[in-house]
């Protein structure tokens, strides 16, 4: 068995006076998508906001066998780690074209498969990126870190809140990712874990309580509810 | 109507100063939440420098004083990068110790620059056209005051185009609006940040050059006194709000002029009254924080 892309080891995460993250530990093989999944406040985005070195952990942090905890955050991006953040985070005052030019990284020309992804995004290219709609938003966070040539992708509720056709739009921009990195995915919507997700990484109250495979999980109606709080076949459409 | 000219005229080349210094301070502010309140002295420092380069005494020619310009801002360029590295760098994340270290610098350079140059205010060199006064309307204006106006509208144009079309601007303009999400894009803000520091330097240091021309004498408390105007300019016109800042400028010069004039010794006062009402009216500045 190669050895895993991101190894996490013991992760902790205090803000202010609460523990958040509580010892951590998951692994991601190279290649295809893994979940990360779990109730609302159980430390997804925290976890993900440590490994971007966003945050302050202790705990070690590995890519490639590479150790990254403590290092600044530019430098682990340098390092080939892409990040699509909760709430987007286009920079609403610049135009879609200037957040693309600005994402993109020394020597990274994925123009082609970004335009071919979200031809949307190619005629919006002068547009004000605060004026988009949350989808269109999404495809420019997505799009920011598609056009580098990034190994691993960590990307944080990514069809959160966007229309059911424009969740198929988002799945499908993840799918073609994959191919081309390895993801993590942290996503509340069932149908899109299940149709890309190889395995799955469950917390709860800052630590992990399940791995395994996802579509395992997935099928155990049971399990499904007490991790995650709801069933497959309540989850959003 | 000739009073009136030579107020707006005045006034405007006193927002001119005050946009020369407080163009810095805001874009510092607006991409790291570094408040420099040494940013004064690097005025007072650009202006010294620019009379070391004109020693000789009396009215200089055309050509020393653009030396006079170049060793102005070369100086206050150098005493930000200076300042960066050494104290604001260092503690990095920590506001409220880069503050205070600022403040402190600034009282030592002020200090600093008795012990080498004197309390006392010495005659500013600049060539004849600077002294020289032109009839608008009735009025006769001085050069300087074209001179202050010029150079700031030619600092104001130069980092809007800086900041439009250079990758660096693009870095700072995202930055000022979301700085982490930067870095998570693979980009040394700090890198960014040490660039605006030292054109924000330039441009006090360039400010101490025009100021020495404007009032005809410097002394070891020009940029800090200036400095406290640029405070309430860039709160007026929204922090790390280039435009806003801009406008802020002049909007304070010239009330300033025209208050002291009619209204005997009430400007400096109404300049407050002005900050007072914009921090109750819209606290964020009258303009959003966009380094636009
Ligand atoms: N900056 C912060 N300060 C204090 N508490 C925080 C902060 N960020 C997150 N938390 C808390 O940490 C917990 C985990 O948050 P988060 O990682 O965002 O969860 P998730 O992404 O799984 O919904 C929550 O209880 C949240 O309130
Ligand atoms: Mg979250």
């Amino acid at each position: 068995m190669s050895s895993p892309l991101l190894e996490v080891t013991d992760l902790h995460v205090r803000i202010g006076g609460s523990h958040i993250l509580q010892g951590v530990g998951f692994t991601v093989a190279k290649g295809g998508v893994t979940a990360l999944l779990g109730r609302n406040g159980v430390g997804k985005t925290t976890t993900i906001k440590a490994v971007m070195g966003l945050v302050r952990s202790t705990g070690t942090i590995t890519l490639d066998g590479a150790a990254i905890g403590g290092a600044r955050t530019f430098a682990i991006v340098r390092r080939g780690v892409g990040y699509v953040p909760e709430d987007r985070e286009v920079f609403a005052g610049l135009t879609v074209g200037e957040n693309l030019r600005l994402a993109r990284l020394d020597g990274a020309d994925r123009w082609d498969l970004v335009f071919d992804l979200f031809p949307e995004l190619k005629k919006r290219l002068g547009q004000q990126a605060g004026t988009l709609s949350g989808g269109q938003q999404q495809m420019v966070s997505l799009a920011r870190v598609l056009l580098n040539d990034h190994r691993l992708l960590l990307v944080d509720e990514p069809t959160k809140g966007l229309a059911p056709k424009v969740v198929g739009e988002v799945a499908d921009a993840l799918a073609r990712a994959a191919e081309i990195a390895t993801l993590v995915l942290v996503e509340q919507d069932l149908k899109v874990v299940r149709r890309l997700a190889g395995d799955a990484v469950v917390l709860d109250h800052g630590q992990v309580v399940h791995t395994g495979d996802a579509a395992a999980l997935l099928a155990d109606e049971e399990l499904t509810r007490r991790l995650l709080g709801v069933g497959m076949s309540e989850g959003a459409a | 109507m000739s009073t009136v000219i030579l107020l707006a005229v005045t006034g405007l080349a006193l927002g001119a100063l005050y946009f020369l210094i407080a163009a810095g301070i805001s874009l510092a502010f607006g991409l790291m939440h570094v408040l420099n309140f040494a940013h004064g002295a690097f005025l007072t420092i650009g202006a010294y420098a620019g009379y070391l380069v004109a020693s000789g005494g009396g009215d200089v020619g055309t050509g020393r004083f653009v030396l006079m310009l170049a060793a102005g801002t070369l100086a206050g360029a150098l005493a930000a990068v200076v300042t960066e590295l050494l104290l604001i760098r260092p503690l990095y994340g920590n506001t409220h110790a880069q503050l205070l270290v600022t403040v402190g610098l600034s009282l030592a350079l002020v200090a600093l620059i008795e012990e080498l140059a004197g309390s006392d205010a010495r005659g500013y060199h600049s060539p004849g056209w600077a002294n020289a006064t032109t009839e608008i309307a009735g009025s006769a204006i001085r050069g300087s005051r074209f001179l202050a106006i010029g150079v700031a509208v030619l600092v104001l144009a130069a980092l809007v185009v800086f900041l439009r079309r250079t990758r660096y601007g693009l870095i700072i303009r995202a930055g000022v609006e979301n700085r982490s999400m930067v870095t998570a894009l693979g980009i040394d803000v700090r890198r960014a940040f040490t660039l605006v520091f030292a054109l924000g330097g330039a441009a006090a240091g360039l400010g101490g050059v025009i100021a020495g021309s404007y009032f005809g004498q410097v002394e070891p408390r020009v940029g800090t006194g200036l400095f406290i105007y640029a405070l309430i300019v860039i709160v007026i016109g929204g922090l790390g709000s280039l435009t806003g800042t801009a406008v802020a400028a002049v909007l304070v010069g010239l009330l300033q002029q025209f208050l002291n004039y009619y209204a005997a010794g009430v400007g400096d006062l109404s300049v407050l009254a002005l900050l007072a009402l914009v921090l109750l009216a819209r606290p964020a500045g009258l303009f959003r924080s966009t380094a636009s």
